[in-house]
Order: C-alpha cells, then structure tokens, then sequence
C-alpha cells in the first residue's frame, strides 16, 4: 500500500465514564477508565482493524471517535479539523464525512420507520434529496448493498440478520461519507452470512473509496479485511503494526497470547499449535493494575518494572508501535 | 426432499411480488389483530355505542333527565317486579311506564343513565388524553435529557405520588365548589366559571360543573403516565437505532419525534386504556360524596348515591347505574388488554 494522506489521526483520546453515587446530590466517586489514552493515525483508503477482548474498550473507541460520546481527552483530527472541539452545526455537517456500521441489526434499525425512511432519513436530514429524487437515490442505495430497489415500503422486521446489516450498511453509505467505523458488523450474523458482509465492504471500500475503521473480535476476519491492526487490552492500544508484521511477528505478549488462540484450518499444523493460556480475569477499568495494564496477566513480566512503570507506546522500526518493557 | 423447499421459495417470490411497493402498515396490522380478538372487538363495540348513545342522548332518551313528577316517585319496572320476584310489589309503585324505573323525584332512570354517559366518558377520555399529553411531554423531556434535570423531575412526580391522590382530589374539588361559586366579573374565578359554562352548554349540561372535574382528574393522573414514558425513554435512548439517529446528525426533535416517540407511543395508549376506567371511577366516587356534578346534571355516581339512601326500600335505583358503569369498565378493559395484545411487537406475525 503507497504511502498516502493521513486521514484520521488520534492522540492520547480519553474516554472516561464517570462513577456516581447518591439520590439527591451525586458523588463523583471514580471514573470507568474504557478508553486510556490511544494515539493512532489511519491513512487514506486504509482499513485498520482493531482487536480486542470483550470490554476493552473497542467500540467506545469508535464512538468518542466519532463524537457519539464526547472523548474526555485528546483530540480527534480529521481531515485536520479537530473534531473534539466541533459543536452543534459543525459537527453535524461533519457527520456526512463520518459514518458507523453497528454491530447488532436487529437493534440498529427502527422498528416502525420502512427501509425507505430509514436509508433515505440522512439524505433528509441533510438536505441532499427529498421527494421523488430522495427514493430513486435510497432505491439506488438499496442495489449497490445487493438488496432489491423493492424493499422500500418494507419494515426492519421481514428481513434476515444479514439484509438488515445490509440495510445499515446502505445507510451509512447514505450521505457519502470517506470514513466509516465497522463496529463488530458481523459479530451478530451467522457465520454463513459474515463472509457476505465482509465482501459488501470490501466491494464498497473499493468503490467508494472508504477507509474504515474495522472493529472485531475475530482475529481471522480481521486479518483478512485489514491493512494495519491495532490490538487493545484495557483501554490502550498494546501494539500496532500492518497485518503481516502483526500476524507473523507479534512482539506483545498480549498479542502472542491472542494470535495463539486462533485455530489452523490445518489437522497436522493445528496438532503443533502452542497454546499461551492466560490466567486470571480481566481487571476492571474502574481500577486498572498500576504500571502496564496487562502486568496481572502477563506471562513475562518483569517484577519491579512492569508492575511501577506504564510501558511507552513506541515505534520499534517500520511503523510498528509496542508497548511493552520487554521489547526494544 | 428438494420438492417442498422450491414449494417455498416459489411462494416467497410470490408473496414478495404481492407485497412490492405496498407499504405494510404496521398500524393497520395491529388494527387488523385487534379486530381478531373477540373480548377486545366486544368492548370496542360497546365503547362505539356507549359514544353514539352520549352524543345522541336527546334522541335515545325518552324523557329529559331534570323532568319528573314526584307522585310518580320510586316506580319499580314491572318487568324487574317478575323477573326477581320479592315484596316490593306490596308498597312500591309498579308501572311499565319507566323502562328502568324511576327515583325519588320521578324522574326516569333509564334517561338519566343515558344523559350520564355525556358526564362518564367525556371524564374518561380527557382523563386518559390529559394524561397522555402532560404526561408523555414530561415523561420524554426528563427521560431523554436525563441528568440533574431528569433528577429533579422525577422528584416533583414523587412528591405529587405522595399526597393521597383521593384526597387531593377532593380538596381541591372542594376548592374549587367553594372559591369558584358566584364571584364578581373581572376575577380569574369568573373567568374558569365563564370557561365552564361554555363546556357544560356544548355538552348540553348546563350548570354540571364538568370543568372542574376534567381540572381535578387532569391534575391527579398525569404521574403515572410520566413515569411509564420515562422508563420507556430509558431503555430506548440506549438503542443502537437512536445512536444511529444521532450519528446521521438528526437532532433532538427528530430523534424524539420520529424515533422513540412511535416505539413507546403503543405502550402509553394501553395503560392510558387501562387507566380509563380509574377516571370514570373517580368521577363516580366523587359525585356519590357530592363532590362531582352539580344537581340535577345526572351523573352514574349521583345516581348510585340516591340510591343508596334507599336501597333496601327501592334496589333499582342502584342496580342499574351499577349495572352500567360495570359495563362500561369491562368494556374499556377488555379493550386496553387486545390493545396491548395488538400492539405488543412480539405478537408480529403470529394470528
């Protein structure tokens, strides 16, 4: 992939959920810790995936992206405009550059809107279309996702678990955004219909010239949709690097430990594979371990270092970032 | 094996040509449930008479409500007289003159309980719409906003919760008979009065005193419906198709109008349904303690009162007014329980 444009670039986002207790008067009495501290960049036309156990952080990070939550630190640039400080109009007219895919249609679609309403609702809030040239553009929507131009007058409810997440994907692709966050898109879809989805973004990708921000738990899928990936663990990004060097030269414990989990479609190879089994729990973000997050869990840690000091987010060469007191 | 799936598909593909561009209203869909339900489609159709009968009151009556002769007082039906045979034959009037009979000033009680629906359901319908519209405004602005400022609302609604709302009610119907009764032109007391005499002319009830009534209901039932909305908006706002609706850049008014306010809309009707008879309740208690309507405007609970005074003696005078605000609450709950079931959207699809 040629060196291009930087698209999005984030630096030391923060998305912290406030603890409180009380009736009448709220005590601030700690803070969720879900995003801590992530610097990034995504170029032009680039998917990055990002992986991660459940509850790291992962789709809070899409969405303090994406200005859903607003971050409690650091800023969000993109395109150079720092979308953090944006407010009201703005923002708003940010959001035909900006778009998200959600994990779970059943959820993400509008019970009592029709397709038609739903896909042609960010046209209208927009003011791109409206009457007879808002349907044709929402009809033409629903053929570019592979649905018949039809199913406008329909609702949510009569379609499989992939129509909808293909309906969402028309919706996002509405307004023409350049980004798109995919958070988990196939995660609620049968593994049937995950490899469909997964070639309609890519289709899209290529025609639209998307750059996505792919968040998953999936390491096969992700490896196979991303360009670079990003791995998480607790609300910091653990290490970053394009896939290959990711995939065949993890240098993170929590990378090595994630990658040996993953089953080779290969009964000789698989009978070989060497499992890394953590143990203990994930702590919670409430009240993260001091020094390097992982250092609970880590089957190398080092006494006296990891557990003290936080581990720099650095680049080893090569553009890949790592943060772990092992690797230099 | 492969026969039955093509079978399938076939009418898949046929179904789907049937059902291209037209639009599935979902609505009509709940309508078409409703409809099947026996219970519900009884009591819609009791409701549906009941308004015909109030808005036809001077057609279907056979006499006025205020006339009467006392030398005709206390006439039991001759019919009832066979039906449930007993000693009142040997010191009551027995005429078939009154389908019903009539009470103690002569007047007929079939006509009274004819010109009662135009005080029973007016009550119950603003009560239910009242409820509805101070309700539902107050339940969405505090769920949705949330915060310090859903905090401080909710903890007005628990204070209202607090006062007995039967005793509320009466004090201030007791207010209201008391500083609203003959004041002077210019005064805010004669402006409500001037308010009222004109819903009670429209209503053909002069002198009922209805607006203080739909005042009194209106003011004690919108809390429940406040808080039902507001839980509803709750667990809604967190949905993944209103963060959707924020993400495209829809605004608050879009997001409540066209996205939560449908889905929680269904909900609120049905217990507003439900609520109905409460209110017709209330009303009822209320006249038969003397709080309610002012005489001779007939109301059931009025009616049930003056009866009472002499129900050994006469039981006629209570039986029917009974008989016709028992009718009426199962109808309106027969219809609130289909309405839930029809709009309940686990029930989609099935017959």
């Amino acid at each position: 992939m040629a060196e291009t444009e930087i698209l999005l670039q984030v630096q030391d986002l923060k998305m912290w959920f406030p603890i409180t207790q009380g009736i009448v008067v709220q005590h601030h009495t700690g803070d969720i810790k879900a995003v801590d501290g992530l610097s990034f960049f995504i170029r032009q036309g680039e998917t990055l995936g990002l992986v991660g156990e459940s509850g790291c952080g992962k789709s809070t990070t899409g969405r303090a992206i994406l200005q859903l939550y607003r971050p409690t630190g650091g800023d969000v640039y993109f395109q150079g405009q720092n979308l953090t400080k944006l407010k009201g109009e703005p923002l708003r007219l940010m959001r035909r550059q900006m778009q998200m895919i959600f994990q779970d249609p059943y959820a993400s679609l509008n019970p009592r809107m029709t397709v038609g309403d739903i896909v042609g609702e960010p046209l209208e809030v927009h003011n791109v279309a409206r009457g007879r040239e808002l349907r044709e553009r929402v009809m033409d929507l629903l053929e570019d996702v592979g649905l018949n131009r039809y199913f406008v007058n329909r609702y949510p409810h009569e379609f499989s678990g992939g129509q909808r997440q293909r309906i969402g994907v028309a919706r996002a692709l509405a307004v023409g955004p350049k980004f798109i966050v995919c958070d988990e898109p196939i995660s609620a879809l049968d593994v049937s219909i995950q490899a469909q989805i997964i070639n309609l973004l890519e289709e899209m990708q290529q025609k639209y010239h998307l750059t996505y921000l792919f968040i998953a738990h999936d390491l096969s899928v992700v490896r196979h949709i991303s360009d670079r990936v990003a791995v998480m663990y607790l609300g910091k990004i653990v290490e970053l690097a394009t896939r290959d060097q990711l995939y065949f030269d993890g240098r993170h414990p929590y990378t090595k430990a994630l990658l040996s989990a993953v089953p080779i479609p290969d009964p000789a190879v698989e009978e070989k594979r060497q499992r890394i089994i953590l143990t203990g729990d994930v702590p919670s973000p409430a009240n993260p371990p001091k020094g390097c997050h992982f250092h609970t869990r880590c089957p190398v840690k080092i006494t006296g270092t990891c557990d003290v000091t936080d581990p720099e987010f650095k680049d080893i060469g090569n553009l890949h970032w790592v943060a772990c007191h092992r690797v230099s | 094996m492969t026969t039955p799936e093509i079978t399938s598909q076939q009418k898949a593909a046929q179904r789907l040509s049937e059902r291209q561009g037209k639009p599935a209203n979902l609505w009509l869909d709940a309508w078409h449930r409703l409809l099947r339900n026996r219970a519900a489609a009884l009591g819609f159709i009791l409701i549906a008479l009941l308004l015909v009968t109030s808005l036809l009151a001077p057609l279907v009556a056979p006499f006025h409500y205020a006339a009467g002769d006392s030398s005709e007082a206390h006439t039991v039906p001759a019919w009832l007289i066979d039906l449930l045979p007993g000693n009142v034959a040997s010191y009551a009037k027995v005429s078939s003159k009154f389908l019903f009979g009539s009470d103690y000033l002569g007047r007929d009680i079939l006509s009274r309980l004819i010109w009662g629906t135009r005080v029973s359901l007016p009550v119950g319908f603003i009560g239910a719409f009242t409820a509805l519209l101070i309700g539902l405004v107050y339940g969405c602005i505090s769920g949705y906003y949330g915060g310090k400022l859903d905090n401080l609302m909710m903890r007005i609604v628990d204070i209202m919760y607090a006062f007995p709302t039967m005793l509320l009610i009466i004090l201030m119907m007791a207010f209201f008979k008391s500083t609203f009764a003959d004041v002077r032109p210019g005064t805010v007391a004669a402006t409500f009065n001037a308010i009222n005499d004109v819903i009670d002319s429209v209503m053909g009830l002069p002198g009922g005193g209805m607006l203080f009534i739909f005042l009194g209901i209106g003011i004690t039932a919108w809390m429940g419906m406040a808080r039902l909305a507001r839980g509803q908006i709750l667990s809604l706002k967190e949905k993944e198709f209103v963060e959707a609706a924020h993400m495209i850049g829809a605004g608050d008014g879009r997001i409540l109008l066209r996205h939560i306010l449908p889905n929680i809309i269904g909900p609120c009707i049905v217990a507003e349904t439900l609520a109905i008879p409460g209110y017709i309740n209330t009303e009822v208690f209320l006249s038969f303690i003397g709080l309610g309507v002012d005489p001779p405007t007939p109301s059931w609970g009025s009616m049930i009162s003056d009866g009472a005074a002499t129900l050994r003696a006469y039981p006629h005078m209570v039986l029917f007014p009974a008989l016709a605000l028992a009718i009426t609450m199962f109808a309106f709950n027969f219809l609130g329980d289909g309405l839930r079931d029809a709009l309940d959207p686990r029930m989609k699809g099935t017959s």
